[in-house]
């Protein structure tokens, strides 16, 4: 007996961490669905109704117009098949006794009232991807508003962006790697002057906010040239990223056996051939951890982009947050770019995240 | 040496070959090349460079050759470096390879954050343009101006609201999802927002507190004022009220930071020894009585590590309010009042002050790294 009710009362408590946990998850990732679903729904119809409309749903359908003899007096109580109400009333949308409403249409001089019904609307069948073309493109672009007015205006030339966030974050993921892998490798394995010390301070650097280097760093690209250049992007990111990237890497590379390097050492291999023949494909889990670290930090970085790159050779997060800056109800356009800028990190995320994981569990000191 | 003799039975065509070769053999040869292959480098690289400024080919093709040219050329900096270090005497090249090794991390190191540091400090006495002594005017603004005590107070909501839900709705749902046969799912999902920028995450949650305004006929098509006219309520306009528009931008941290936490305490829970969790239950603890007298205390050294990320973060809050408000309709953080300092008023002197004040406030963190690291590595 005990142990049934033990039992009844484990697929109990299951139940109850299934529904939290389920009502959480519908939580999270309703955002998500919003936007995806309203990235795909005409323009027009976004401005008109919620993204959840393309459900099925219950919705007031209009069946005809009735337009009211100008000899019906407007100002008192009148009727409209067979119901009298004030305009006021109607304006307010007065129910029939087989379910119909009345909705009357605009001000007074339209001198229109609107009969609905209520029925069952299935699945949007209108999606379409002309949003996604509209919003990759760098050409004159034309959509209805919520007004039905064309407007026509020139894309954001998304994809465009799309190249400039690869240039920035791909050399600058592998650079700092590159730069980074060498370096733990000094620290871990040679001896020099000073290492103690200058190690102790890339540790101390590990939390030091970046804003603090964004003005002397502008004013040195000024006055190098590399303000807007990719090369100055690389350099920021990695100068930011090296801390982190030397301080994993290092403690990474310092647990390699030393009886390993020894051997090599025997045998004649010398530092370089060291590093590159036996301690980098060693450091593959390692590197490939905070490659993909840094890779989303850059693709999602806005800051570092917005100071160094600019306008010039924007990045998507830079042309995402100028649409929302400038176009801020193009939802049409805000939610398509915002997807085609989480695309790819998405998909290295979710293909990855293993690696994500272990790297984000080294790197928790940092900020 | 060894191919050139191995080559010198073969008859007349390679003997000039061979003696070129020989001759490179020479020291002033060896002199020759080693100033010849740096200069054959640079060349390459300034070529590259060049090529990427003028910017006149289409741009996929430029995308490609500034990313051959940047990957390739690091890696060919090494290359030559230590080329060229490995032609010194063996004496000389033993002391100096060390530098070959960690000298580009500790020069770029130094220039991007270590001697900034220094930089902003001194521009923090000097007045917008750098080219006065003003004292402590600049602190002056950063502590007492209304404008910086806004961001203050912002930042503060964002530390205390941001990290402790973040940190506890992580907790709740890794001791959650360890019950379960779904924590994979559940994990994931709760996970993915990681992944999104806080741009792409501005324009989401913007889309959810959007606002149409009242009128016959109209639809509001954000989720959240639906729900409310749903429930019976009125419409508002959530992100120009203060000061609860605050929150509904620190949802929008809870709502990326959450699986963070979550990952990594996940981890410390598994870690909890299972005999210690069935010694309780036997004991008659209940699932909360077990849960916060036995793996509360057991991974509060996570919980801490956690906490103190995600405070950090919560300090150096910037691109969610600046896509979303711009800081206005007081939502102002620090990050953003540095942003609109240095770059909308271009007050070199007030941004380095504000820059400082958040290096200020996260110096305890840094002092602690450093300690810690220096006692787990006693014999380094």
């Amino acid at each position: 007996m005990a142990k049934k009710t033990l039992k009844t009362e484990k697929q109990k408590s299951a139940f109850w961490n299934n529904f939290i946990l389920i009502i959480i998850c519908v939580v999270w990732l309703v955002p998500i669905v919003g936007i995806l679903i309203t990235s795909f729904r005409p323009p027009d119809e976004i401005f008109r109704s919620g993204w959840w409309n393309v459900f099925p749903h219950k919705e007031n359908v209009e069946i005809e117009r009735i337009v009211i003899p100008e000899a019906v007096d407007l100002d008192g109580s009148f009727e409209i098949l067979g119901k009298t109400a004030t305009f006021d009333q109607f304006r307010n949308t007065v129910e029939l006794d087989d379910g119909r409403l009345i909705t009357w249409y605009g001000n007074k001089r339209t001198r229109t009232a609107i009969i609905s019904e209520p029925r069952w609307v299935g699945f949007a069948t209108n999606l379409t991807t002309k949003n996604y073309s509209d919003v990759l493109g760098g050409k004159t672009i034309s959509y209805k508003n919520a007004e039905g007015q064309t407007i026509t205006r020139t894309g954001n030339n998304l994809s465009g962006a799309f190249l400039n966030s690869l240039a920035v974050t791909i050399p600058g993921t592998i650079i700092p790697i590159l730069i980074a892998a060498f370096a733990a490798f000094g620290f871990a394995w040679l001896d020099f002057p000073g290492r103690n010390i200058v190690f102790t301070i890339i540790v101390a650097l590990l939390v030091v906010p970046l804003q603090i280097a964004l003005v002397p760093i502008l004013k040195d690209y000024v006055n190098m040239g590399l303000n807007g250049t990719f090369l100055g992007i690389w350099l920021a990111h990695t100068g930011f990223g090296l801390p982190l990237a030397t301080y994993l890497l290092f403690n990474y590379i310092s647990t390699i056996p030393r009886e390993l390097l020894e051997s090599a050492y025997i045998d004649g291999a010398s530092n370089f051939t060291i590093f590159t023949r036996l301690i980098l494909p060693l450091s593959v889990p390692a590197l490939a951890s905070f490659a993909i670290f840094q890779f989303l930090w850059l693709w999602n970085d806005y800051l570092v982009a917005l100071v160094f790159l600019g306008e010039k050779n924007q990045t998507v997060t830079i042309a995402v947050a100028r649409l929302v800056g400038e176009k801020g109800q193009d939802w049409h356009l805000m939610t398509s770019a915002a997807f085609i800028s989480m695309i790819l990190p998405l998909l290295v995320f979710l293909g990855l995240q293993r690696y994500f994981v272990r790297g984000m569990m080294a790197g928790s000191v940092k900020g | 040496m060894s191919i050139v003799e191995a080559k010198t039975p073969t008859p007349n065509g390679n003997n000039s070959v061979n003696k070129i070769l020989a001759w490179f053999g020479t020291t002033l040869g060896q002199i020759l090349v080693s100033i010849l292959v740096p200069a054959l480098t640079f060349l390459v690289l300034w070529q590259g460079y060049l090529f990427l400024q003028r910017a006149n080919a289409p741009q996929i093709v430029q995308v490609s050759v500034a990313i051959v040219w940047g990957v390739g050329g690091v890696a060919l900096l090494y290359l030559v470096t230590n080329w060229l270090v490995m032609k010194l005497p063996k004496e000389i090249s033993r002391v100096l390879q060390p530098f070959v090794f960690v000298g580009p991390a500790v020069v770029i190191m130094a220039w991007f954050l270590a001697i900034p540091v220094f930089r902003s400090l001194i521009a923090s006495f000097r007045n917008y343009l750098g080219t006065e002594w003003i004292g402590f005017d600049n602190y002056k603004f950063a502590f007492t101006d209304p404008r910086m005590l806004e961001t203050f107070r912002n930042n503060l909501l964002w530390l205390v609201f941001g990290t402790s839900f973040s940190v506890g709705l992580g907790l709740l749902i890794a001791t959650l999802a360890d019950r379960t046969r779904a924590e994979v799912i559940y994990k994931s999902i709760i996970f993915t927002p990681m992944a999104i920028s806080f741009v792409g995450a501005g324009v989401i949650w913007k889309f959810i507190y959007t606002y149409k305004g009242t009128g016959v006929g109209i639809q509001e098509i954000g989720l959240l004022n639906a729900i409310v006219l749903a429930l019976g309520g009125n419409s508002q306009p959530w992100l120009n009220l203060p000061p609860w528009n605050n929150f509904f931008l620190i949802v929008i941290m809870i709502w990326l930071q959450t699986g963070y936490a979550m990952v990594i305490l996940s981890s410390a829970i598994k870690g909890v020894p299972a005999e210690l969790l069935e010694a309780a239950r036997i004991d008659g603890a209940s699932e909360v009585k077990t849960f916060f007298s036995i793996i509360v205390p057991y991974i509060q050294g996570t919980l801490l590590t956690v906490t103190t990320t995600i405070v950090i973060f919560s300090l150096k809050t910037f691109d969610i309010v600046r896509v979303m408000t711009g800081g206005n309709n007081g939502t102002n953080v620090i990050a953003n009042e540095f942003y609109l300092q240095s770059f909308t008023y271009t007050d070199a002197g007030k941004a380095s002050a504000i820059a400082i004040v958040l290096l200020l406030l996260v110096t305890p963190v840094i002092i602690n790294n450093v300690r810690q690291f220096n006692q787990s590595r006693r014999g380094f």
